[in-house]
C-alpha cells in the first residue's frame, strides 16, 4: 500500500507536537512536584480520575504522584473566563500568545531523537526534517520567540507588562550572540577536512560515539546552559516575570488560554532546549561515553531504534530536571547584572574560548597519531 | 506546487512591504516588516538557497526587528498626523521613482534576462562547505570592505551615543 508521502508527514509531525505537548503538561507536573519537595511539601495529591483512581494501591499511588494533575490543569485553563481588557490593542493581544508557541513548535522539526539501522547497515535518523543547515535552523525560528512577548508586554498597554516585554527584548538579543559563539567549537570539530560540511542535528550527535563533547568542552557547555537558561525566560533569568516587581510580567493582563498558551510555550523551550543540549553536548542517544549500542549487540532493527529514543528521552528528562531544580534553588538576578554578565562576562569568554579551541582543534587535526 | 508557493509568498512579500510604508502605526509597520523577511527568506527556500533563508530570518527577522520594536515601543511613537510634503522631498520621491522605472526598463530590455532566469542559480543546492569556501576566497575583498563598513557604523553610533565628557573647570 502506497501513502501520499506528504500525508505521511502531516501523520509524523501530529505524532511529534502531540508526543511534545504531553511532555509539557508533564513537565508543569514535574515543576510542581520537585518544586514541593524542595520546599518540604506534598504537591498535588488529589486529582484522580474516576475509573483508573479507584483501582487497589496502583490508583491510590498514581493520585499521590499527581499524575492525573495535568488534565486538571488544562481543563481549567480551558474552562476560566477569558478577560480581555479594555484597554489593550486587541490584535496583538491575541496574537502574542499565538507568537510565542508557534516557534517553539517549529523547532522541534530539526530535533533529532534516536536513529535507526536497517537491515542493510543504513543508518536512518529519526527526525522530522535532517536539514543540512539544522542548527542554524534551530537558531533562526527561536529567535522568533521574543516576539510574542514583546508584543504581549506593548499590546498590554500597562507598565508592568511593558518593563517585562523591554527587558525580554534585550535579554534576548544579548544572550543570542554567546550563544551562537559558544556552540562554534562543536561544529569545528565535526566538520573537521576532508568531510562534507554539515549543521545537522543529526550528525553533531552521531559524532559522540566516543568522548562526549561535555567532556572536553565543559566550557562551551556552561556558556551554552547559562545563555539557554536566558532565553528561555526562566529563573535565574526570569527578567520579563521577576513577579515580585512586575506583578508577573509581560503576562499580567493574560487570563484562561491565552495564559495557557504562554505556559505551555515556555514549557516547549525548555524541552526543546532540552533536546538540543541533548544532541549537542550530552551525547544524544548513545547510551555512555565510547559506548553505543551497536558494541552492546542492540544497535540493530526496531530494538535499536527504542532503546536510542529511550536513551535520548532519558538525557532530556534529566537536564529538563536540571532546569526545574536550578529554578527553585537560585535567587534571581537584578537586571543589570543579567545585562553585566552577557555583555562583560559571557561574551568575551565564548570568543576566548572559541580561540583556544580553533587552536586545539588545529593541532589535533594536523598531528596524527 | 512550487509556482503556486511562489505566487502565494511573492504576493504576500509585496502587500506586508507596502504596508511598511503606507502604514502610520509604527508597531504595525514594525510586524509588516517581519513577515517581509520571513516571506522573502521563503522564496529563497523555493530557489533552494537554504543558508540564505535561515541566515535572512536569523538575522533580519530575528535580530534587526526586534531592535527596531524595541526603540518603537521605547519612543513610544503615535500614529503620525499628515504631514505637508515638502518640494524636496516630492522632487526626490520623483527622481528615485524615475530611476526605479529606468532599472526596471534596463532590466526588461536586457539581452541575458531570459538566459539568466532560465539556467541553474548560482546560489542553488550550496552546500555550506561551498558557501564558506567562496566567501573566503573569491569573495574575500567584498566581505572585508562589508565588514569594515559595518564597523565603521558602529564605532559611529558609540561616538554619537555617548555624551562628551566636560572638561573639569
Amino acid at each position: 500500500m502506497e501513502i501520499n508521502p506528504i500525508i505521511l508527514k502531516f501523520v509524523y509531525a501530529a505524532v511529534v507536537v502531540g508526543v511534545v505537548m504531553g511532555l509539557c503538561s508533564y513537565a508543569v507536573l514535574a515543576e510542581r512536584k520537585v518544586c514541593s519537595w524542595i520546599q518540604g511539601r506534598v504537591g498535588p495529591n488529589r486529582t484522580t480520575l474516576p475509573l483508573i483512581g479507584s483501582i487497589p494501591v496502583i490508583g491510590k499511588f498514581l493520585t499521590r504522584l499527581g499524575i492525573f494533575q495535568p488534565v486538571a490543569d488544562g481543563a481549567k485553563f480551558l474552562f476560566k473566563e477569558d478577560v480581555t481588557p479594555a484597554h489593550v490593542n486587541k490584535f496583538y493581544f491575541i496574537m502574542a500568545p499565538v507568537l510565542s508557541l508557534v516557534p517553539a513548535l517549529t523547532t522541534v522539526v530539526v530535533v533529532p531523537f534516536g536513529r535507526y539501522v536497517t537491515e542493510a547497515g543504513e543508518i536512518i535518523p529519526l527526525v522530522l526534517a535532517d536539514l543540512d543547515v539544522g542548527l542554524l535552523f534551530l537558531f533562526a525560528i527561536s529567535s522568533l520567540g521574543v516576539y510574542g512577548v514583546v508584543l504581549a508586554g506593548w499590546s498590554s498597554n500597562s507598565k508592568f507588562s511593558f518593563l517585562g516585554g523591554i527587558r525580554a527584548s534585550a535579554q534576548m538579543i544579548s544572550y543570542e550572540l554567546a550563544m551562537g559563539i559558544s556552540v562554534l567549537p562543536v561544529l569545528m570539530w565535526v566538520n573537521a577536512p576532508g568531510t562534507d560540511g554539515t549543521l545537522s542535528l543529526f550528525d553533531i550527535g552521531q559524532a559522540q560515539e566516543g568522548l562526549w563533547f561535555v567532556m572536553w568542552m565543559p566550557l562551551s557547555f556552561l556558556i551554552f546552559l547559562v545563555c539557554l537558561f536566558a532565553e528561555t525566560n526562566r529563573l535565574p533569568f526570569d527578567m520579563a516575570e521577576s513577579e515580585t516587581e512586575l506583578v508577573s510580567g509581560f503576562h499580567t493582563e493574560y487570563s484562561s488560554f491565552k495564559f495557557g498558551l504562554f505556559f505551555v510555550g515556555e514549557y516547549a523551550h525548555m524541552i526543546v532546549g532540552s533536546c538540543v543540549i541533548t544532541v549537542l553536548f550530552l551525547g544524544g542517544w548513545n547510551p555512555a561515553p565510547f559506548l553505543t549500542w551497536d558494541y552492546l549487540g542492540f544497535g540493530d532493527g526496531i530494538l535499536g531504534a527504542v532503546l536510542s529514543v529511550g536513551t535520548f528521552m532519558g538525557k532530556m528528562c534529566a537536564s529538563l530536571f536540571l532546569f526545574i531544580w536550578v529554578r527553585w534553588t537560585l535567587p534571581r538576578f537584578r537586571y543589570d547584572q543579567v545585562m553585566r554578565l552577557g555583555w562583560q562576562y559571557l561574551l568575551p569568554l565564548s570568543i576566548a574560548n572559541l580561540i583556544v579551541y580553533i587552536f586545539v582543534i588545529y593541532f589535533l587535526d594536523t598531528t596524527s597519531f | 506546487m512550487t509556482d503556486l508557493f511562489f505566487y502565494i509568498f511573492s504576493a504576500v512579500a509585496l502587500i506586508s512591504a507596502f504596508t511598511v510604508v503606507f502604514s502610520r502605526n509604527t508597531v504595525n509597520a514594525a510586524m509588516a516588516l517581519i513577515v517581509t523577511f520571513l516571506s522573502m527568506a521563503s522564496l529563497f527556500v523555493l530557489l533552494e538557497a537554504y543558508f540564505l533563508a535561515v541566515v535572512q530570518v536569523l538575522v533580519y527577522a530575528g535580530a534587526v526587528v526586534v531592535l527596531f520594536l524595541f526603540i518603537v515601543m521605547l519612543l513610544d511613537a503615535k500614529e503620525d498626523k499628515q504631514k505637508k510634503i515638502s518640494r524636496i522631498s516630492t522632487a526626490a520621491a520623483v527622481i528615485g521613482f524615475a530611476i526605479l522605472v529606468m532599472g526596471v526598463v534596463a532590466i526588461q530590455s536586457s539581452p541575458t534576462l531570459a538566459e539568466a532566469s532560465g539556467g541553474e542559480l548560482a546560489a542553488s543546492q550550496m552546500t555550506l562547505k561551498t558557501f564558506g569556501n567562496q566567501l573566503f576566497t573569491t569573495y574575500l575583498l567584498p566581505m572585508q570592505v562589508t565588514g569594515f563598513l559595518l564597523l565603521i557604523a558602529m564605532v559611529g553610533v558609540i561616538v554619537i551615543s555617548k555624551k562628551a565628557k566636560q572638561p573639569q573647570s
